[in-house]
């Protein structure tokens, strides 16, 4: 009985002394070690080109950055170009470019978010849901240029606006609708049946559902879905070009309300376009810094969509 | 838009207030629930109307753009004269000639060139993320994928002309460095976001029966890759490409920018590489830099139309060509995406 508690010690001892006698039994046979070498092999490689595409990301950003740190800072944000478009801020283009926003996302949000709840909560599994479901598909994927083409079709010339920040707006609205969509069927999607079940069992009619239960739920993905947007609208160029954008606007410094929303307007995207490839002899900080400018709008509020993503995962109930 | 429907729906209403007693509140508390159905009737009326915009707006895209480049259509297109000439002298005093061959051939070649990048690591990626890295790594690379989808095409385009067009004339001796290279490499940049998520959406639908199957039998993760992952997952890697070619010949402010914009057909110097030297445009490219200078003239007393006016009316038939491609393009991928999903 004395000896019990000194027993573990040689148990413990034991193992030891098996590991050397254990390892020409396992030892990797030739095949095992090609397999080996091929799986990490395949592991650096494709790690390899995550980073490859990764890499021009930040070596760009950082590169802008880096070019156009001479002219950033306050007054290039609020400042009125000056020396035809060589020297000064970017004002106008910056307060434009807010205007198409704002307009855009007051067109697209209410549509789009309707039409989510409408694809997910409304519409049964028909073609007719499918053939929607394809037209969302396919109102993303056509090209922005042809969008324009469509903006001035319709609202420049069919519907009399003219080329104007309205018709610039529309445009925009109709482009980035499906970011919107897509964003309010997911946020939907993710709130469970069983939350609804519970609503209508309660007497409560679709739309309460919908309204108490299912929104208050998924708000924060509808609202990622709208981040998304605005950094859309805020930078495509080409639906632009044609329907509203204006190559250069006298503007007061500062001024927040410029433009009338019959009139045309400067953006930054097309400021940006315009500088690089129209006026001669621009400084680099300047053209960098709109570059930068720009860049930065849309990665900071992209980030935000991100994170508010990652938040709402991240304390999800169910 | 919801603005009249909102009164009838607060919940707290639902006992009358004021007198619960007496005749007044009886056809009050009708009215109420009258007014209610019928706001809610309205409103689902009005989600519904939202729900097929997206229709509505597809058929509006193709309505408008046919509607501005039908005069074209009916008094000048052929088809040999347009698809199969090369020759885009749109504002020729002489002789107007529409021929978007070389258009054709411009976005082809950017087309090719960026999925030769974007095919290789877009999938490449997307088997990272989805099979080898660790859950930390993964939402790392899923986050910054996505910002690299952000950059807006303008931007892209400003850094093939500022940034890669000085690399490609020191490396290469190219006279010009905005050519097929440039619009290639930005372009396919630009369409790897597209093909990893849908690439990584496909593999991850794979079932992960078929993993511990294989794993069971003592496969790595490489073989696990590519003998059952890689086939199991094929029609979704597919359509990822297939969007990412859709992403790539719609792209129009990168390739304005980098490719030089020089009506040419890529052919004829021999070893392909030099090919990608040359400058070409884009379908895309066209209806940006020449639609500004494109007067919309209206039609003459007798219906038709002065000459000049076809070249504005071109590049809206450009645009239905555009559109019929990528529509053809989502389509499909649609079509192979839905067939993998009631296969399931």
């Amino acid at each position: 009985m004395s000896h019990a508690p000194t027993s573990p010690t040689p148990n413990l001892a034991a193992p030891d002394a098996d590991r050397a006698p254990r390892a020409p039994r396992f030892a990797a046979t030739d095949l095992t070690r090609r397999k080996l070498r091929a799986q990490r092999a395949a592991q650096v490689v494709f790690g390899a080109m995550a980073v490859a595409i990764l890499v021009p990301l930040v070596a760009i950003v950082a590169y802008l950055v880096a070019r156009a740190w001479p002219a950033l800072g306050w007054h290039f944000l609020t400042g009125v170009p000056t020396n035809g478009m060589r020297s000064g801020g970017i004002w106008p283009a910056l307060i434009g470019t807010a205007y198409l926003v704002v307009f855009s996302l007051l067109v697209a949000a209410p549509i789009g978010v309707l039409a989510g709840i409408y694809l997910n909560e409304f519409a049964r599994d028909t073609w007719f849901t499918r053939a929607v479901n394809l037209a969302v598909v396919n109102l993303a994927g056509v090209p922005s240029i042809v969008h324009a083409l469509f903006g001035m079709g319709a609202f420049v010339l069919f519907a009399g606006l003219g080329k104007s920040v309205l018709a610039a707006s529309l445009t925009l609205a109709i482009m980035t609708l499906p970011v919107i969509i897509v964003a309010t069927k997911e946020a939907l999607a993710s709130v469970p049946t069983a939350f609804r079940e519970a609503c209508w069992n309660l007497g409560a009619t679709r739309w309460q559902t919908i309204r108490t239960i299912v929104l208050p739920n998924s708000i924060s993905g509808i609202l990622t879905g709208l981040i998304l947007e605005v950094c859309r609208a805020a930078g495509e160029t080409a639906p632009i070009m044609f329907t509203g954008a204006v190559f250069f606007k006298a503007v007061r410094a500062g001024d927040l309300f410029p433009y009338r929303p019959d009139e045309q307007c400067m953006a930054l995207s097309y400021h940006l376009h315009t500088l690089a490839t129209q006026v001669p002899g621009v400084p680099e900080p300047v053209l960098y810094g709109t570059a930068v400018v720009l860049v930065g709008f849309v990665l900071v509020f992209n980030s935000f969509a991100i994170a508010l993503r990652m938040r709402l995962r991240a304390r999800k109930k169910w | 838009m919801p603005a009249p429907a909102e009164p009838g729906l607060p919940p707290a209403a639902a006992p009358a207030p004021g007198p619960s007693t007496g005749a007044p509140a009886r056809p009050r508390r009708l009215l109420w629930r009258a007014w209610r159905a019928v706001s809610e009737r309205t409103l689902v009326t009005l989600i519904a109307l939202c729900g097929i915009s997206a229709i509505v707006f597809v058929f509006g895209i193709f309505f408008f753009i046919c509607r501005e480049g039908a005069p074209f259509l009916r008094d000048v297109f052929t088809f040999k004269g347009f698809f199969l000439s090369q020759e885009w002298y749109p504002t020729s005093e002489t002789n107007r000639r529409f021929g978007i061959l070389a258009l054709l051939a411009g976005t082809g070649s950017v087309t090719l060139l960026a999925m030769l990048f974007a095919v290789p690591f877009g999938l490449g990626t997307a088997v990272f993320i989805a099979e080898f890295c660790g859950k930390k790594a993964r939402e790392a690379l899923k986050v910054m994928v996505e910002m690299l989808a952000a950059v807006p095409s303008v931007v892209w385009g400003f850094i093939g002309m500022m940034v890669i067009n000085p690399l490609i004339v020191r490396f290469t001796g190219a006279p010009v460095g905005v050519n097929v290279l440039n619009a290639g490499l930005v372009v396919g940049l630009m369409s790897v976001p597209v093909i990893v998520s849908i690439a990584e959406d496909a593999i991850r639908a794979v079932p992960d029966g078929f993993r511990e199957a294989a794993e069971a039998l003592g496969a790595t993760r490489w073989q696990l890759v590519y003998k059952v992952i890689f086939p199991a997952a094929r029609s979704g890697l597919l359509a990822a490409v297939l969007l990412g070619v859709g992403r790539a010949v719609g792209e129009t402010m990168a390739v304005l920018m980098a490719t030089g914009n020089s009506v040419n057909i890529p052919l004829g110097r021999g070893f392909p590489w030099f090919h990608a030297l040359e400058s070409v445009q884009t379908l895309t490219a066209t209806i940006a830099s020449e639609l500004g200078d494109a007067p919309r003239i209206e039609a003459l007393a007798n219906g038709t139309y002065p000459p000049e006016a076809h070249h504005y009316q071109a590049l809206f038939v450009i645009g239905i060509v555009l559109f019929t491609i990528t529509f053809v393009i989502n389509l499909t991928a649609d079509l192979i995406v839905r067939g993998i999903r009631n296969r399931k």
